[in-house]
């Protein structure tokens, strides 16, 4: 199940050193993820019911959760009553090998691709070039991502780490090896670069047969689709083509129209800040007069089932990638994506990569830890997901994990002695005076500089308080009994 | 727009006249690293007339432990808690962080330990507040008769904004000291990135967080950098003190215990230098 990761990527610590040293990448971060937070923090000031509709959306969330199996049989009915076909994929491998017959079906040999969290995660366009057939993403980051041979980011702006100098230096350098070049004299204007790739992309839309799309919400009772977008790249994906594949997770699943209303309130304030996204997509099966001929929905389990079973865990899969989380991180902003190692990053990749793979590997035994629990992602959650409460839940599974080792690790030992000692007051005296002697012997100057092992982590960059020749309670006792 | 909901917000008051018992939880870390924080409680709390007692059998609340996934090792310290402060009002504790882990996770940890003699006791527990809290909500007061002669600018920390909702009640606090010059800190309201265990396990991003924080509190120019919680005083402190900046921290506690007669809350005898030193800002 090891998909969704990046191969050969560190554990986050290390790879978050990496990137803390690239200064053109942190002020990329700061400066974008800055500007998509005041812009939210104003959508969503204006909106008075605020509170109530983030319950709306948890609750809404949580419902359909509960009853999972009912509305995605519901849905797979009513898809199959207009027209279209339903395919289920256990894990990633089979969610690609259906992918790829599909296309195959069809004789094609390139897609043309709407964003997709998912199809990122099951690793499809791997998949698919393997099979020969090229996959020709549309999204203008996702495009920038793909032609520099790069990976996505965050979930809402994929080349977030990128800037317009950058971009321009991708275009020139890649476009046209895939398509339509970019003009010579490109500069580094947005509309300028935006319109390059329009161009680019223009030839595509125009000569596909089969696009693949991911999907924000699947409406159960009417089974239709829906995807939100701000460019018309998606409409021109889902409308043009002859066969469209939507692939989803099975948690995309909500019961109603009405249900439907709550997110899509929720979702583009939270996202990009805006009131209403510019493209809203609803789909129904297919029609004989106008858009796709064949329309195929490919739901996607890949660890779902695994993660509702856990009962603090399975908030996660309210999540609707909205993203805000990773806009207001202070982690996030300062290592950006590529270090959580998962196409899901910032607080809701930490929670969610781990949900979904589990904890068996060294980066998704990191990823709960990649946090200092400030609660900001909590704040701003649109469906209420207290990231904070599964880091540490997850956490606890990590420690748990490691208990039958036969040769504990240093932290265990170290919070085994820190618990004895701290557990009685007595002992915690005794430490407190031998501590205090100890560092008043490495102490320079009022000052602590050095300190040896792994709290030297702490005075590579801090100096560390010397104690007080009386602690508190030595100073409770001596005056006041 | 209405305001975020506040996870776990002051518990029901207790009555502020008459026998009010009130226990100090003093943390572990306060206790060892910073004493004159628990000396300035002391003080203050006398000053406005009430008398606080000091429970000698309190040790930690389990925080550490609970938040690095340590769920078993933090149990015998949330039962330690439950039974130190058994049979008072109300407990007061100068650590926004420390209130919020009894409040929020007590009675969880005792859940899961299956004990359930330990969910009775931690059900039972006295109101456990945040000093900002216990002053502003429990006795009513915003002027405690401080005075502070400095510049200062105030950070939120994330569990007494976030966890606590303390919301603007230690601004309160402070803008009723006389003599101060209270700056407004940008950024406030991000993390300074200690997050405990965080600030070892991910040391460079929890310095790189640190260092646009102190960033913020240099552009301030001010003096005193202050704050309801030491152990992220203790990590933005030691940043400041690395790159001799002159800045010093102070917990809200001991800026609110200062008067005109100075400083130095209840030591008989001044205490040792730290990089803190608080000792050394004599009023004139």
């Amino acid at each position: 199940m090891n998909d969704a990761t990046f191969l050969g990527m560190p554990a986050f610590p290390a790879a978050a050193a990496g990137a803390l040293r690239d200064s053109q990448l942190r002020g990329n971060l700061a400066r974008a993820t800055g500007t998509i937070r005041s812009r939210r923090a104003a959508a969503v000031s204006e909106q008075d019911d605020w509170e109530h509709l983030r319950e709306a959306g948890r609750a809404v969330k949580e419902r359909t959760l509960r009853h999972l199996d009912r509305y995605l049989l519901q849905l797979e009915e009513k898809v199959t009553a207009a027209g279209g076909t339903v395919h289920w994929a256990r894990d990633a491998e089979e969610a690609r090998r259906i992918v790829v017959g599909l296309v195959q079906d069809t004789g094609e040999r390139e897609v043309v691709k709407v964003k997709s969290m998912v199809t990122q995660e099951i690793g499809l366009n791997d998949a698919l070039a393997d099979a020969g057939i090229d996959a020709y993403e549309t999204d203008l980051a996702e495009l920038i991502v793909q032609l520099g041979q790069d990976h996505p980011s965050h979930i809402l702006v994929p080349a977030i780490h990128r800037n317009r100098a950058e971009i321009r230096e991708i275009f020139l350098r890649s476009m046209g090896a895939y398509g339509t070049a970019a003009p010579a004299d490109l500069n580094d204007d947005p509309r300028r670069l935006a319109e390059a790739a329009r161009r680019h992309l223009r030839e595509k839309f125009l000569r596909a047969k089969v696009a693949v799309s991911g999907v924000n919400f699947l409406v159960a009772e009417t089974g239709t689709a829906v995807v939100v977008e701000s460019e018309g790249n998606g409409r021109m994906c889902l409308t043009l083509p002859e066969t469209l594949i939507s692939v989803a997770g099975i948690e995309k699943v909500i019961p109603t129209w009405q249900d439907l209303e709550v997110f899509l309130q929720l979702l583009p304030r939270s996202s990009t800040g805006e009131r209403m996204n510019p493209y809203t997509s609803t789909w129904t099966g297919t029609r004989a007069d106008d858009g796709p001929r064949a329309f195929h929905l490919v739901l996607v389990d890949a660890g779902r089932t695994e993660a509702l079973s856990d009962p603090v865990g399975r908030q996660v899969l309210n999540c609707i990638r909205c993203s805000a989380c990773l806009n207001v991180c202070p982690v996030y902003e300062r290592v950006g994506g590529h270090a959580y190692g998962s196409v899901y990053p910032g607080p809701i990749g930490a929670v969610l990569s781990p949900q979904l793979r589990g904890t068996a590997s060294e980066v998704d035994r990191a990823l709960p830890y990649a946090s200092s629990l400030c609660g900001a992602c909590y704040e701003v959650c649109p469906v209420k997901i207290d990231i904070p409460e599964v880091l540490v839940h997850l956490r606890a599974r990590v420690v748990e994990d490691g208990r039958g080792r036969l040769v504990p690790k240093p932290e265990r030992l170290a919070m085994a002695a820190a618990r004895w000692v701290i557990s009685r007051p007595a002992r915690l005296t005794a430490a407190q005076r031998a501590g205090a002697v100890a560092a008043r012997l490495v102490a320079r100057r009022g000052r602590v500089g050095r300190l040896p092992g792994p709290l030297s982590r702490w005075t590579d960059t801090r100096d560390a308080p010397v104690p007080p020749a009386e602690t508190f309670s030595a100073w409770w006792k001596r005056t006041r009994r | 727009m209405s305001p975020a909901p506040v996870r776990n917000p002051s518990p029901a008051l207790p009555s502020p006249h008459g026998t009010m018992r009130i226990a100090l939880f003093i943390t572990c870390l306060n206790d060892t690293l910073f004493p004159a924080t628990g000396r300035a409680v002391v003080t203050l709390l006398e000053r406005l007339g009430h008398r606080v007692d000091f429970p000698p059998e309190q040790t930690c609340c389990g925080q550490m432990h609970f938040n690095t996934g340590y769920r078993r090792d933090c149990v015998p310290l949330v039962r330690r808690f439950a039974e130190a402060f058994a049979g008072y009002d109300a407990v007061l504790t100068p650590s926004g962080s420390c209130a919020a882990m009894v409040r929020e996770h007590h009675g969880r940890v005792a859940e899961v330990s299956g004990d359930e003699r330990l969910s009775a006791a931690v059900r039972d527990a006295p109101p456990v507040y945040e000093l900002s809290e216990f002053l502003v909500d429990v006795l009513g007061v915003t002027d405690v008769g401080a005075y502070f002669p400095h510049r200062v600018t105030y950070h939120p920390t994330c569990h007494s904004l976030r966890m606590l909702g303390v919301g603007d009640r230690p601004l309160a606090l402070l803008r009723a000291v006389r003599g101060i010059d209270l700056v407004e800190l940008g950024g406030a309201d991000q993390c300074c990135g200690f997050g405990g265990t965080f600030a070892l396990k991910n040391a460079d991003t929890s310095v790189a967080m640190c260092t646009d924080k102190v960033r913020h509190v240099l552009d301030t120019g001010a003096e005193v950098l202050c704050a309801g919680d030491n152990s992220c005083l203790m990590h933005i402190g030691g940043a400041l003190s690395r790159l001799r900046t002159g800045v010093r921290v102070m917990h809200l506690a001991e800026i609110l215990a200062s008067t005109e007669k100075g400083p130095v809350h209840g030591a008989e005898e001044p205490s040792p230098a730290s990089w803190r030193d608080t000792e050394r800002t004599k009023t004139p």
